[in-house]
């Protein structure tokens, strides 16, 4: 057992930090959210030069090469300072699929390009129906030879609208089976018949809905096998899932260090509000939120960079994060009373995107069920 | 990081489930903290502790030169196990407490006198610490200890006292400078053999019918100084070694992970109505939050674990994982009589109880989860200003 981070995570966290405190501080957060990219290329491009995009790509594919223990520090500060930014859709949905079971020729055209930050990528899974099972994949790919046919709609894809592909999971065949009949798709998001769509929302996370109006995929850009995609997207989202959860736990982090440092300075009655044992034991129920949160986390992403079993410590971390990450918000603009609540105060950023998160991979009663289920009941 | 056990631990783990099963009758189960019903559970329990202590298991997590095999994490796969499976036996008040702040504060004679028979579990020792105007602000105790001649007199009470009924000694804090500011400046740590003449015990039950606590009444008890550990009026420092020793908690956590697992096992099963209470929503929704209670408290119990095995003292990490742990072994008794309805109000020996899970039990040992050792409120108070820096009020 070691419960610490490596002295390489720690020095990795401390410059993401400092990075990100620089390129992006509250200012540009809300400039970069009211834009139409909705993520700054300029940021993009220096994230890549630190490696940030190719950081669980392989080192032959100009990648860093390094594990989901890492990437879970660069989501804690991430969410911890919030930038709003294609990158979790590019490096934990979008890209795993093609390291994990793409060609060769599609590793090589796709991820240099992804470590170089010249491509966004994003995974487009849930439709109108809303759900993260493979029942609820009903979009459907016609076989005509050499290639197949997209027709259908995706809802809810996370910058579709900035990506320069999309991983689309596709039907290929019903009836039976519904992780049967699964085929992933490496689609570039400029074909003809897309139609993207992005949508204002509580997240302001470029949400979109993307229309398939007669779409041809030639077979060649079939990643894995045909048929067969549901494991890869199960595996991907357990990934995923890390990640958000981390950039969670960082968002919380976040709002607890603004809070207790409001408590402090914030005098009513003649003292600090952190002194009155009401303030403090809100503010120790958030701090054991937090800390509840990043210890499910950690032994989740463990188990997930080791390549054990981990469907339901994912699922137990993120029905966890789900409530702890609202609660904490919820908290945090109580303890900061009515400043909290104003649209230029920074705790909206925070309250925003822990709504955002919840249902995003599955919302906390989904995540129960998925318990239920791995234990039999 | 690396959150799995080593293969020794793991052996280990299993070594101690085979001596369980070995050596404990079904259907014998322990309480929290090992608490047991019946006189004759309670001498099964101490042959119990002798065989823990003939194994070298006892005394695991002490340092070597105490004749301990430094194993903290042991010693809690080993509590985690027992508790899990209600085995009794296991010592906390001597092996856990005492010992500790022995080592660390007891004259030479006094750890030759004392050690040996706790590490053999032949010498039961019991807690005189709360008092009943001393709960959460335990430095405004008010038993007295007068010097006289080659004595401490001690006249006071205490309440709350574990195992007294049972106990051969007692470790006691006392007042010996009551103007001291502040007060935890003037008390005292005593050794008090319970043969001595003037101890009055009362036994004081609980509303599960627990009749582990007691009132322990001191009438002109002469204690020779020979008994104090550490410095008079210093005995907060002795005290704070020894509430610090274990600070996982993974006993209660284990135990009320053990109610889950029935709870789920229950669910399963179609009940006298013919009804199978996992097919309801609301009951997989509750039973799965449990669940996942449960893997946090144990995750949280074991950094705590962790960090002593490292030689660190958590603080703040200490308070969350008890409050954690205590809130989530009362949400287990709560959920638990909400599941089995009027099922769950049946005590054990009812014709139509379920036998296994035992939540009218449960549910009224859990009421003092939150109280008993430190509130819940207390453990807020110290992540706020320990963990948060956050200023007194």
């Amino acid at each position: 057992m070691d419960l610490d981070f490596t002295e390489e995570q720690d020095m990795l966290r401390n410059s993401a930090r400092d990075f990100l405190s620089t390129e992006c501080d509250k200012a540009m957060v809300r400039q970069i959210e009211e834009s139409e990219e909705g993520y700054s290329p300029e940021i993009w491009r220096k994230m890549a030069e630190l490696g940030w995009q190719g950081l669980l790509i392989p080192e032959e594919y100009d990648g860093m090469g390094m594990g989901l223990m890492d990437l879970v520090v660069i989501f804690e500060e991430i969410g911890r300072n919030i930038l709003p930014s294609p990158f979790l859709v590019t490096v934990a949905l979008g890209t795993p699929p093609i390291v994990e079971a793409g060609s060769e020729e599609q590793k090589k055209e796709i991820l240099p390009r992804v470590s170089s930050g010249e491509a966004i990528l994003t995974l487009a899974l849930t439709e109108p129906s809303v759900g993260y099972t493979a029942d609820c994949v009903e979009l459907e790919a016609e076989d005509r030879g050499d290639s197949f046919v997209l027709n259908g709609t995706k809802l809810f894809v996370e910058f579709a609208s900035a990506s320069d592909y999309m991983v689309v999971v596709a039907r290929t065949k019903s009836g039976g089976d519904p992780e049967d009949g699964i085929t992933l798709l490496l689609v570039d998001s400029k074909s003809p018949g897309i139609k993207i769509e992005p949508f204002a929302t509580t997240g302001m996370d470029k949400q979109c809905e993307v229309v398939f109006d007669n779409v041809s995929v030639p077979k060649a850009n079939i990643i894995g096998e045909l048929d067969k995609g549901w494991p890869i997207v199960a595996k991907t989202l357990e990934k995923a899932t890390v990640a958000k959860c981390a950039e969670m736990v960082g968002g919380m982090q976040a709002v607890l260090d603004m809070s207790v440092a409001y408590a402090k300075e914030r005098v009513q009655y003649g003292r600090p509000i952190g002194s009155f044992q009401a303030i403090q034991h809100m503010l120790a129920d958030m701090y054991l939120r937090v800390e509840t949160s990043k210890n499910i986390l950690y032994q989740a992403a463990w188990m997930v960079s080791e390549g054990l079993p981990a469907a339901e410590k994912v699922a137990i971390a993120k029905g966890w994060c789900n409530e702890a990450y609202k609660k904490v918000t919820e908290d945090g603009v109580e303890v900061h009373g009515a400043i909290g609540t104003a649209r230029d105060h920074d705790m909206g950023l925070y309250y925003r995107r822990s709504k955002a998160a919840d249902p995003t991979f599955g919302d906390t009663e989904s995540q129960r069920e998925l318990v239920a289920q791995q234990l039999g009941l | 990081m690396d959150f799995s056990f080593s293969p020794d631990e793991e052996q280990f783990r299993q070594e101690v489930r085979d001596f369980i099963a070995r050596e404990v009758p079904p259907g014998l189960e322990t309480g929290v903290g090992g608490f047991v019903e019946s006189e004759d559970e309670w001498q099964f329990a101490r042959g119990m502790t002798k065989k823990l202590a003939a194994k070298g298991w006892l005394s695991m997590a002490w340092p070597k030169e105490y004749g301990g095999q430094d194993a903290h994490m042991k010693s809690v796969i080993l509590s985690e196990e027992m508790n899990y499976l209600g085995a009794p036996g296991l010592d906390f008040g001597g092996v856990g407490m005492l010992a500790p702040a022995l080592m660390a504060h007891g004259t030479e004679e006094q750890k030759k006198r004392f050690l040996p028979g706790i590490a053999s579990g032949d010498v039961l020792w019991c807690q005189g610490w709360s008092e009943p105007g001393a709960g959460s602000d335990l430095p405004s105790l008010t038993t007295r200890a007068v010097e006289d001649c080659d004595d401490f007199v001690i006249n006071g009470q205490k309440v709350w006292t574990s195992h007294a009924q049972h106990a051969n000694w007692c470790f006691l804090l006392v007042k010996t400078d009551p103007d001291a500011e502040p007060k935890h400046r003037g008390i005292s740590f005593l050794l008090v053999d319970f043969k001595t003449p003037g101890i009055t015990i009362s036994p004081l039950i609980t509303m599960a019918d627990e009749r582990a606590f007691s009132e322990v009444f001191y009438d002109n008890v002469r204690v020779p100084k020979e008994n104090l550990v550490g410095e008079k009026n210093r005995g907060w420092r002795v005290a704070m070694i020894a509430a610090g020793f274990e600070r996982s908690g993974i006993y209660r956590i284990a135990l009320a992970r053990r109610n889950v697992d029935r709870l789920i096992q229950y669910a399963k099963e179609p009940q006298p109505d013919g009804i199978v209470p996992a097919r309801d929503p609301l009951v997989r929704q509750n039973l799965a939050d449990l669940y996942i209670e449960g893997e946090i408290s144990r995750i949280l119990a074991y950094r705590v674990a962790w960090q002593q095995a490292q030689g660190l003292q958590p603080e703040w990490e200490a308070s969350m994982a008890r409050l954690f742990g205590c809130e989530f072994q009362q949400h287990v008794a709560h959920t638990g009589m909400e599941i089995m309805g009027l099922y769950g109000l049946l005590r054990e020996n009812s014709k139509w109880a379920n036998t296994e899970c035992k939540m009218a039990r449960q549910s009224l040992l859990a009421v003092g989860a939150t109280i008993a050792a430190g509130t819940s409120e207390v453990q807020r108070n110290a992540i706020a200003m320990r963990g948060l820096g956050l200023p007194r009020g």
